[in-house]
């Protein structure tokens, strides 16, 4: 039985007990208590199931490392799955289950893969499961997926907030035991700005349960006197509960601070995601314990020495009144001396070396413990908790000279250094022949920007596994008796979470899988939520063992970010729900939601796509918008058309080279149309240009394209014409813009009242500044849509006033708002291109049939060069033309049109492609523009689309202008 | 004729830290590099000096800001700017410069508290602690461009028009009772 004891537990509370249930079970704990060491101290040893084989597993450490004892927390809207007992703070109220069986965690029909584990080596899933092929994606995967899965996901939005935060630093210490301290120490006694983090709440790391002193002192009071020393330097910031879990170029740290998982519900951020940028990082991240590997040393009640260590003297939590130690290393004596000095029992410390002199086997010696050196465990006996253990020879192959019952086992493999923070941006390892580990090769650290060492790992993280500097020899021991045969090794487990054995790198590698990123991946070694923290090193070494070649010619898998998980969360940091992503919206964007405006994203604009009334489809309402901007009144918000100010004494030069038409002849007061090309002569904007006065011309982008079209200009002005004298600002959103539309347009103008707007004073093309209803605008008679239109700009802060005054006042006159869609259906009447329908990069204003918008007389603009290549130059492109379906019918979306044969690959030949295909209210028809070859050359051929559902469209080729041919709708 | 209107209409939030939205406020962006008389051209708008870089100068209800090497922010009473567009072409006449009238296409926000700064430090990559009075910080809030400077024991941040509710969700996020840094 594992179980709270009478005295102790520095970390826990006991004057505040708290409740919490696994499984539904209601069991007590202390404030201070890990979720791991709660249930232990209520004899929860069985704690899950695993991944594979479905077998019965306990808490194996203390830390980030735990690989089995894994839960769901919470429920509803706080669910979260897979987390880490050893690392959940306990508090009241706390509720978990178990994962990874069904139906029951002490009953799991799983289970049965246990005993059919001989027929599922690694490798299983892919030799069985391959043929027939459809049959992994639509039976075998999803089946696999549900048998195996570990938490559940939640079904419902996150209850829970996150933030993230920036912070700066010279020198940022990741770990606070005892060398980051004194590290944190020595660089703020420098004068640096320092940021020390702690993954634990507490700080000290493993000294205060591994170390009576420090530096001469009691470890207590070491760290009482050093924490009140940080605490009262201004330039030394600590944060606890934080784990820096990854290192990324340029001193760049990021780390998750659990602000509130352990007050649920209290309102504040539940994590906090800290991005710092760090002159210097040292890495004092510790080193972790290794497991041995012996038969049956998953079986629940098998653990860590440092692990069992920590339950006893930081929780008062025993894991059994017997514990047999099995160790390659000094370390693990401690744990006999601390569970002996709890007044526990440990029948036999098990020492795989010949001989233990050092002195910790000495003490333990001294207080009577039973040592036995060259021995090893030949099997774990016991299924769903230890019950004893069978001892042999370390040298032999198992036969088994004693059996012990005990009710916990404390086993050390040795220490693997964290050298995950060293390695994420390319700091080399060495191996430590003296360890059996990996360390940091200081020769060969991440670098930073000026070449100087961008990490560096003190403490046990680099190596040094004893304070005192006393030098720790521990001699590799991989498999446990070394001669052990398969019946054994197949019981030995590396990767608990994922179920590999021992057995399983040895068949990989005589599959031919010799090199460890192909084995990790075969076997699924170290891919588990744990990273391989406890097993990767364990693995590789019986890879190359069994490769016989050396640990370091095998090498390591790659140690990439984040050390630990982070949730999602706290990675989407504030970008949720309303501020998932900035939306920009128009000043009238307020009026339009209140007049039940249907939006499309325009890019991160939102637009009103229609006005839909009750009752009315959105088709519906589309079509009531055109008809009444055709024959009354139509008001569009176009103040998302982008509006950028170019002026300089080379300003006409340089639009003329930017646009393919000529701008500099412009006269002041008067509007052309232009298109803009890429150097490689492909159309990639459109829009009407003003000349506001000698100097200065405005240009109207499209929506989507004002930013982009800024930053081009700026592009060529700042990097290529760096001397000409040419200035540009993006003014699109200084304005609103009203678009007037219709035959009672000019009406509407009149009654707001304040400027001349008749055909004499302001036609086609020309704008004219003044006032309307006192508003101060900037009136374009410009045209979209082929009606009489005018382009109203006001400054933003009176737009929703602007707007209001026009609906209210246009009343009278039939005014209806319109969206986007109906813009787009009037345009397309009109034969006019829409940049992203008619263009998608591969086309040039040329396949438009726009040659009249293109000077012949400039000796160059943006993309002539390009537009001259034989390919763009070629008379057999596909061009722009209009297409009447001949029974009426709306050509589809994307539809193509098909050519005689087929290609190489069996595909039919295609001759061209819809651009724009819509429902024409205005023709009662389906009307569509697209490319075609040689199309203009083809004028009342019928040709055929093809339809999603299989079959054709005919439709007969025409002029791409459907209404109004002679534009005198427009002209009046 | 209405009212000028800012973006959210002044709107506020109580958290550990006081949001508001402030404005209309003006606004001139002048794009002007090694004129004569450019520093006779910001005095008179501004009654400032030119600022010096990332610097901005700041007198009253008035201020400069050094926006790029040639591009500044002069900050004005609203009704100010088309008096203050006559000033500049006067004074830079015959001299290539752009100044136009940007105050309606931004949204100007106060943060102010003893902890002000940690709603900033929470979507800003700027480090706070270095910050000197009298710079100007174009940066980023989150995901869209920002600016920042103190100003009066807090700080005044300048966005586009258009993302002003998006801005002020963020701010409110990151001001909630709780979260302090």
């Amino acid at each position: 039985m594992s179980t709270r004891l009478a005295r102790g537990g520095r970390l826990i509370d006991r004057t505040a007990p708290v409740e919490f249930t696994f499984n539904g079970k209601r069991f007590r704990g202390y404030q201070g208590d890990t979720l791991a060491a709660g249930l232990l101290a209520n004899d929860q040893v069985l704690v899950g199931r695993s991944f594979k084989y479905h077998r019965p597993r306990g808490i194996v450490a203390s830390g980030p490392e735990e690989p089995n004892a894994l839960v769901n927390l919470g429920s509803g809207a706080r669910l979260e799955p897979n987390q880490r007992t050893t690392t959940t703070e306990l508090f009241d109220g706390l509720e978990c289950t178990s994962q990874n069986h069904w139906p029951s965690l002490e009953f799991d029909v799983g289970v049965v893969n246990n005993y059919a584990a001989r027929f599922m080596p690694a490798g299983f899933y892919y030799k069985t499961f391959i043929h027939p092929r459809p049959a992994w994606k639509h039976l075998f995967e999803p089946f696999i997926r549900r048998a195996a899965g570990l938490g559940k996901a939640p079904t419902t939005g996150d209850a829970d907030r996150y933030e993230q935060a920036y912070a700066f630093c010279d020198v940022l210490v990741i770990g606070a035991g005892v060398a980051g301290l004194k590290a944190a120490q020595a660089a703020a006694d420098k004068g640096h700005r320092v940021i020390l983090l702690e993954q634990q709440p507490t700080l000290g790391g493993r000294a205060p349960v591994d170390q009576a002193q420090v530096d001469g002192q009691p470890v207590e009071a070491w760290l009482s006197a050093m924490e009140s020393d940080l605490a009262a330097r201004d330039n030394v910031t600590i944060r606890t509960r934080t784990c820096g879990f990854g290192v990324y170029d340029h001193g760049y740290v990021l780390a998750d601070e659990r602000v509130a998982d352990h007050t649920p519900g209290d309102g504040r951020p539940k994590h906090r995601l800290w991005r710092i940028r760090a002159g210097r990082i040292v890495s004092a991240t510790g080193a972790i314990e290794r497991p041995l590997s012996f038969a049956g040393n998953d079986i629940p009640g098998v653990m860590l020495a440092s692990a069992v260590r920590d339950y006893v003297v930081n929780y008062a939590v025993s894991p059994g009144d017997r514990t047999v130690i099995v160790t390659n290393n000094d370390s693990a004596y401690q744990t006999a001396l601390t569970l002996k000095a709890a007044g526990l029992d440990v029948p036999a410390i098990l020492d795989a070396r010949e001989a233990a002199d050092g002195a910790l086997p000495q003490a333990a010696r001294a207080a009577g413990i039973r040592v036995l050196t060259g021995k090893a465990i030949a099997r774990v006996k016991g299924t769903r908790r230890v019950t004893g253990v069978a001892i042999c020879a370390q040298a032999g192959e198992g036969a088994v000279q004693e059996e012990i019952a005990c009710e916990a086992v404390a086993m050390s493999g040795g220490w693997s250094p964290v050298v995950h923070l060293w390695s994420h941006c390319g700091g080399k390892l060495l191996w430590d022949e003296t360890l059996s580990a990996f360390i940091p090769d200081p020769a060969r650290p991440p670098l930073n920007h000026d070449g100087s060492a961008m990490v560096e790992c003190v403490g046990a993280a680099a190596g040094d596994l004893d304070l005192t500097g006393q030098p720790v020899a521990i001699p590799p021991v991989w498999v446990m008796p070394q001669g052990a045969p398969i019946q054994l090794r197949s019981k030995m487990w590396l990767d608990y979470q994922n179920d590999v054995k021992v057995s399983d790198v040895e068949l990989a590698s005589r599959e031919g899988y010799v090199s460890v990123e192909h084995t990790k991946r075969y076997t699924t070694l170290g891919m588990a939520t744990d990273q391989g923290k406890l097993s990767n090193i364990n693995g590789l070494a019986v890879l190359a063992e069994t490769l016989g070649q050396e640990i370091p010619q095998v090498g390591t898998t790659t140690f990439r970010p984040p050390y630990t998980p982070v949730t999602i969360g706290a990675l989407a940091g504030e970008a949720r729900g309303e501020i998932f992503q900035p939306l920009r919206k128009t000043p009238m964007h307020a009026a339009h939601e209140k007049a039940g405006a249907y939006f499309e994203p325009v890019g991160l604009w939102r637009r009103p796509y229609c006005f839909p009334r009750p009752g009315e489809t959105h088709e519906q309402a589309v079509h009531r918008e055109v008809l009444n901007t055709r024959q009354n009144l139509g008001l569009l918000d176009a103040s998302t058309l982008g509006k950028i100010i170019v002026k300089g004494p080379d300003a006409g030069r340089f639009l003329d080279m930017l646009y393919t038409g000529v701008m500099s002849t412009l006269p002041v007061g008067k509007c052309r149309y232009g298109l803009m090309c890429n150097e490689q002569g492909f159309l990639i904007d459109d829009g009407v240009v003003a000349r506001i006065d000698e100097e200065t011309w405005l240009c109207h982008t499209t929506s989507g394209g004002a930013d982009r079209i800024h930053a081009w200009m700026e592009d060529w002005l700042q990097c290529e014409w760096w001397d000409w004298q040419v200035y540009t600002a993006n003014v699109t959103e200084q304005y609103a813009q009203v678009a007037v539309v219709g035959p009672n347009a000019r009406k509407l103008l009149q009654v707001l009242g304040g400027m001349e707007v008749s055909k004499e004073a302001l036609p086609f093309m020309q704008w004219a500044d003044g006032t309307l209803a006192g508003f101060p605008v900037r009136v374009y008679r410009i045209s979209f849509s082929g009606e009489l239109s005018y382009e109203i700009a006001v400054p933003a802060s009176h737009g929703a006033a602007f707007w209001a005054a026009c609906n209210e006042a246009g009343k009278a006159l039939g005014a209806m708002p319109y969206g986007t869609e109906a813009l787009h259906i009037m345009r397309a009447e009109k034969g006019f291109i829409m940049i992203g329908d008619e263009t998608d990069g591969t086309v040039i204003p040329q396949d438009l049939g726009l040659d009249w918008a293109i000077s012949k007389k400039k000796a160059d603009y943006l993309g002539k060069r390009g537009q001259e290549r034989t390919f763009l130059a070629s008379p057999d492109r596909w061009k722009l033309v209009g297409f009447e379906t001949l029974d009426g019918s709306v050509i589809p979306d994307g539809a193509y049109i098909i050519a005689e044969g087929v290609n190489a690959n069996g595909q039919r030949n295609t001759q061209g492609r819809v651009t724009s295909t819509y429902y024409s209210p205005t023709l009662k028809r389906g009307i569509a523009m697209g490319l075609l070859k040689h199309g203009p050359a083809r004028m009342g051929e019928v040709v055929e689309f093809n339809t999603a559902a299989g079959g054709t469209v005919k439709a007969r080729v025409r002029d791409t202008v459907f209404y109004d041919k002679d534009g005198e709708k427009q002209n009046v | 004729m209405s009212e000028p209107v800012s973006a959210l209409n002044g709107a506020s939030f109580q958290g550990f830290a006081t949001i508001r939205e402030i404005g209309p406020l003006g606004m001139i962006t002048l794009r002007a590099k090694g004129l004569k008389s450019l520093d006779k051209a910001i005095k008179a708008v501004t009654g400032t000096k030119v600022p010096a870089q990332r610097r901005i100068e700041i007198k009253g209800e008035h201020a400069c800001g050094w926006m790029s090497p040639d591009e500044y922010l002069l900050l004005l009473p609203y009704a100010e700017v088309g008096a203050a567009l006559t000033k500049i072409a006067k004074a830079l006449a015959g001299e290539h410069h752009l100044a136009v009238d940007v105050s309606d296409a931004r949204a100007v926000f106060r943060i102010e508290g003893d902890r002000a700064d940690q709603v900033l430090r929470k979507l800003m990559p700027v480090d706070f602690d270095r910050l000197e009075p009298g710079e100007l910080r174009r940066s980023r809030a989150a995901q869209v461009a920002a600016a920042i400077w103190k100003q009066d024991q807090g700080f005044t941040l300048v966005c586009f028009r258009s993302v002003a509710a998006y801005v002020m969700g963020l701010l409110t996020h990151s001001a909630q009772p709780g979260s302090e840094l």
